[in-house]
């Protein structure tokens, strides 16, 4: 019986150790099949570009903006800059160009019909024009300086050589930099000392519906203006909103990252900047034609303030009488009379 | 020649900001400069990891493209290099760049921009090799002494790789298949245009 009793006991001793052995045995070998895999719950690159701009995490030097990890969306802005705003530059600045010589060769230059009185009359005071041409002058070395920066590599680079272009480069740096402020104050003095005369009035209507007189060679030809006419009155709107968004976009890329600004927005303000810019330019290009070249009498209101009666009447007849009046009452300074041409 | 590239294998990075610091103190980098950074992502989430960036030296580098100057160079080992007596420091490079890499020393008011500086793979600049001038501007050159760059020559877990692309992608391939997982080679798909299948 004891006999009997030892040998079940070896016997479930054995079975024991057997289901022992198998669990074990079962327990290691599913071990190394489902080894941990520490990436599968990991951030992955590519997920996180899919779903966002920019990869952005926390870092531990002081600079809070090289946390941003990758933004591949510098390549659009890359795109932007050395394909679009290349074309669009080329495309509106060398187009005005060419509508300019064409306009002139068609037209020639707009005589004052009934010529010269000789008689003058007071355009523009002489605070006027001084804002008028410190505007004038910061916005041609803001012109030429930023359109080195799109175009110089190409243009200028060549022939002037690495280092000259590089030390040119770095002053018109600045100029465009420190000149910016010279603009702004212009700007906002402008837009405060012509707003009066700048609103539309029923005669703008007239004045754009004849083209303003410019693409008819018959004489009176030009529909009647005020002080300003349409076309004055929309550039007179676009300097100032085109100047306003020249400001803002410029002021944020001369202060980087101020005020919490990204790369992205950054990014975006210059895309803002050199497409502005460029219209600009092309738009002054067509003002200072009108302004010189291509109107007879009409530089000498910016250069010497007066203008010649006749052409007062011929270009702005609803505001010359109110000129005249106001010029030869007591507390006016009197019609100013030229030397008669011999 | 060889295509320098980096490597940082995330899934060793241990954030111990040794790269950066080796960094500074070889190059002798003014502060408020960082040519090399460490950023962690999902910071105390699961899925943590953390990536070492500088500049990538990339394939086709947008910084070279943008720039008004043509500042930018690359050497026979596909290292992208400036030259600062050329650079006017308008910040387009740093528009352009994907990683961030183009930092600029504040020399005035206004926010106005001095010479760019970035990582330059431990290359030195366009001036005579080890020369006290290259030193001054660009840091030293362990390239032209035969040897690769400190951040990643010091990397106590040997996260950082730096050298040839085809080695180090070897390097980061075998230890993915022997472990058995890996998050990948960050920034390469934005920078080369490729990527390490694992």
């Amino acid at each position: 019986m004891a006999r009997l009793f030892t040998r079940v006991r070896l016997i479930a001793g054995a079975l024991a150790l057997a289901v022992v052995l198998a669990f074990a045995a079962a327990a290691t070998s599913p071990a190394s099949a489902q080894q941990v895999n520490p990436t599968a719950s990991s951030v992955k690159e590519q997920q996180l570009l899919g779903q966002l701009k920019s990869i952005q995490g926390r870092g531990t030097i002081p600079d809070t903006k090289s946390y941003v990890l990758e933004h591949p969306a510098g390549r659009d802005w890359r795109e932007f800059r050395m394909v679009w705003l290349q074309w669009i530059g080329a495309l509106s600045i060398l187009g005005m160009l060419a509508v300019l010589i064409l306009f002139y060769l068609w037209r020639g230059r707009i005589p004052i019909e009934e010529g010269r009185s000789g008689r003058k009359v007071i355009r523009f005071t002489g605070f006027e024009r001084f804002v008028h041409w410190l505007t004038a002058t910061a916005f041609v070395i803001l012109g030429i300086t930023g359109l080195n920066i799109t175009f110089g590599r190409g243009i200028i680079l060549p022939w002037l050589g690495a280092d000259s272009f590089s030390a040119w480069s770095e002053w018109a740096k600045y100029a465009h930099n420190y000149l910016s402020f010279a603009f702004t104050i212009g700007v906002v003095l402008m837009f405060l000392m012509w707003i009066g005369q700048n609103f539309p009035t029923a005669a703008d209507v007239e004045w754009l519906k004849r083209g303003g007189g410019m693409f008819t060679k018959k004489h009176g030809g030009h529909p009647p203006a005020w002080k300003f006419n349409a076309g004055q009155k929309l550039l007179y709107w676009l300097v100032v909103l085109g100047g306003i968004a020249m400001m803002i976009t410029g002021y944020m890329l001369m202060f980087p990252f101020y005020g919490g600004m990204t790369v992205g927005s950054m990014e975006l303000a210059e895309v803002f900047h050199g497409i502005v810019g460029v219209l600009f330019v092309a738009m002054i290009l067509g003002h200072i034609y009108i302004g010189t070249a291509g109107m007879e009498g009409a530089f000498e209101a910016m250069g010497e303030g007066t203008v010649d009666v006749n052409w007062a009447k011929e270009h702005h007849p609803l505001w010359v009488d109110e000129a005249i009046a106001e010029q030869q009452s007591p507390k006016g300074p009197g019609l100013v009379t030229s030397t008669p041409a011999e | 020649m060889a295509r320098m590239k980096f490597l940082c294998d995330a899934d060793r990075c241990i954030e111990c900001n040794a790269c950066v610091t080796a960094c500074k103190n070889e190059h002798e980098v003014p502060w408020g400069i960082n040519r090399r950074r460490v950023v962690t992502l999902n910071d105390g989430k699961p899925g943590e990891r953390s990536v070492s960036m500088a500049c990538m030296h990339c394939t086709d580098a947008p910084c070279a493209a943008v720039c008004p100057v043509n500042c930018f160079y690359t050497t026979a080992d596909a290292v992208v290099l400036h030259s600062k007596d050329l650079c006017i420091g308008c910040g387009y490079c740093f528009y352009a760049c994907p990683f961030g890499a183009p930092q600029y020393p504040k020399v005035s008011n206004f926010g106005s921009r001095g010479k760019m500086d970035k990582c330059t793979f431990c290359a030195g600049g366009p001036e005579a090799d080890g020369s006290k001038e290259e030193y001054e501007k660009y840091g030293a050159n362990r390239l032209a002494e035969g040897k690769l760059p400190l951040c990643a020559e010091m990397c106590s877990t040997k996260s950082l790789l730096a050298g040839d692309g085809e080695v180090i992608a070897q390097i980061y391939k075998e230890r993915v298949s022997r472990r058995g997982y890996g998050s990948g080679a960050w920034g390469w798909q934005t920078a080369y245009h490729e990527t390490i299948a694992t």
